[in-house]
């Protein structure tokens, strides 16, 4: 039996892998119908059957909406931001050794701890945790931008200096596109970095925003709900990293090691 | 000798980056520029330090969190180095399993925090939860793929030269997997305290994160920032000792 079954798996791994994934959630609807705690946690189908309740409620699209534009508004900001720290930073040696040690402390401090500060600052509001997330989302673009430059091999540098290339045309033709593909390696990173700065500090005030409706649902026994809308932010969570994977696919297409 | 001087030059902009900071910061404060509400001098966040060390009101709320940090770190690591482990081990595992864990590590594991307060409660038992789950995702990857990579001449050396299941462990797959293995570890072990500062801070009884969420809420920036400081500070000596312990064990046998 098993001598069989293993070729078989083996030929198709991405069916093996949702015959997993489906054995894993009938085991859970089982278990939801006979020991586990309806009030605690509730089957598959109960969760399904939540949806329409949780995506009828205008309140909460409303708060979804709300969290996704500052989500992209994070991710926007650290974007841009981090390119024009990161270029330069990298792009001279001076820089690097002065300045990549200071990003790297502050990498290096848990930036949970500021989350306070942030609502001091920013208010309770959208502003708090759009800028929560960028300190999330920045320092892997960053530090990927300054290892895409440091990538540029010198080679191809003097070859375009000697053809007598501007200074202009050098970054825009040679430089470039060397960092392209570590920006898009770290716009990845940073993208999951801003989902979580932006749905911690949602879960920190739940004034407002998904992070009321988590609370309320956990506070009220209600998990099919709450686990609705968990599978949501997570539904949303793997679409945006699969748009910044499958754009990193495109723009590295011309490194044979990047496939 | 050029090197050596710019070496030198480097350092000092750092310093003296750190330093102006510093002093940008306590000049702010003292001159109250801005509120000290929004921003106490760094002279007055000391002097708080000092006194929650000095009256012992920090050690209970470390206590808890370090205890945290234990707990859930060990968990994560026992789990995760037998998953690691086990699916690294077959061919099938890995096609199947890894891109299953890869996939859910991307899922920003903060959206199921109130699911972990609902099923273990605010007390630190959802935080030990919470920070061994987040912790066992690096930790199972990286001993999977350790596992994984192992140079498959040095099994079939092992085996064919009469190695049993114990030795090929002990022997050839854990010392060459030991490197990936313990980067998994620290990266899983400072995700793990990240995380559990994280939740105390947004529903907790005790700890570190608690503190900093409780008094920001009540205005007390100085203290406030006395615990962010501290808490900084651990995280730093986490990430100092973590790696100089990654660099000692990621030295290559003389053999290879």
């Amino acid at each position: 039996m098993k001598a069989r079954v293993l070729p078989l798996a083996q030929a198709h791994p991405r069916l093996t892998r949702l015959g997993v994934i489906a054995v894993a959630f009938l085991l859970w609807e089982i278990a939801g119908h006979t020991v586990l705690d309806r009030d605690f946690i509730s089957p598959p189908s109960g969760i399904l059957r939540a949806f329409p309740d949780v995506l009828g409620d205008r309140a909460i699209v409303w708060a979804l909406t709300v969290s996704f534009f500052e989500l992209v508004a994070s991710f926007a900001v650290a974007l841009v931001a981090g390119v024009a720290i990161g270029l330069p930073v990298g792009l001279h040696k001076f820089t690097l050794r002065s300045a990549l040690p200071l990003i790297l402390l502050a990498y290096s401090i848990p930036q949970v701890t500021i989350l306070p500060l942030f609502i001091l600052y920013f208010g309770i509001g959208p502003a708090a945790k759009i800028a929560f997330g960028v300190t999330h989302g920045i320092f892997p673009i960053i530090l990927n931008v300054v290892a895409g430059v440091q990538s540029v091999e010198d080679a191809h540098l003097r070859a375009a200096r000697s053809m007598g290339a501007s200074r202009w045309q050098m970054f825009y033709r040679v430089v470039l596109p060397h960092v392209t593909p570590s920006l898009f390696a770290g716009m990845r990173l940073g993208m999951s970095g801003c989902l979580l700065g932006v749905l911690l500090a949602e879960l920190y005030v739940s004034s407002g925003g998904v992070g009321q409706y988590t609370k309320l649902f956990a506070e009220t026994f209600n998990p099919a709900a709450l686990l609705a809308l968990v599978f949501i932010l997570a539904a949303m969570a793997i679409a945006l990293n699969e748009i910044v994977r499958g754009a990193e696919k495109r723009a590295s297409f011309w490194r044979s090691d990047a496939r | 000798m050029e090197g050596v001087v710019s070496r030198w030059r480097v350092a000092a902009i750092q310093a003296g980056a750190i330093v102006a900071l510093f002093a940008a910061w306590d000049y702010i404060g003292e001159h109250k520029i801005v509120s000290p509400v929004l921003l106490p001098s760094l002279r007055n966040v000391a002097l708080r330090l000092s006194r929650i060390v000095e009256t012992g009101a920090i050690w209970p709320h470390f206590w808890t969190t370090l205890l945290e940090l234990l707990a859930g770190f060990a968990l994560a690591a026992l789990a995760g180095l037998m998953t690691g482990y086990c699916i690294g081990r077959s061919r099938l595992g890995v096609i199947v399993f890894e891109p299953l864990l890869a996939g859910l590590f991307a899922v920003p594991l903060i959206v199921f925090l109130p699911l972990f307060i609902l099923y273990f409660g605010i007390g630190s038992s959802s935080k030990i939860a919470f920070g061994a789950t987040y912790a066992f995702f690096p930790i199972a990857l990286n001993t999977l793929s350790g596992v994984r990579n192992v140079e498959q001449r040095y099994v079939s050396v092992a085996r064919s030269m009469g190695a049993d299941r114990a030795q090929m462990f002990w022997r050839v797959l854990l010392p060459a997997a030991l490197p990936v293995i313990v980067t998994g570890l620290r990266v899983g072990c400072i995700i793990c305290f990240l995380s559990i500062i994280g939740s105390e801070m947004i529903a907790s009884l005790m700890g570190l994160g608690n503190r900093i969420a409780t008094l920001g809420e009540g205005m007390h920036t100085a203290e406030m920032f006395a615990y962010i400081l501290f808490v900084a500070l651990i995280s730093l000596a986490l990430n100092f000792g973590l790696s100089a312990l990654e660099r000692r064990f990621s030295r290559v046998p003389e053999a290879a």
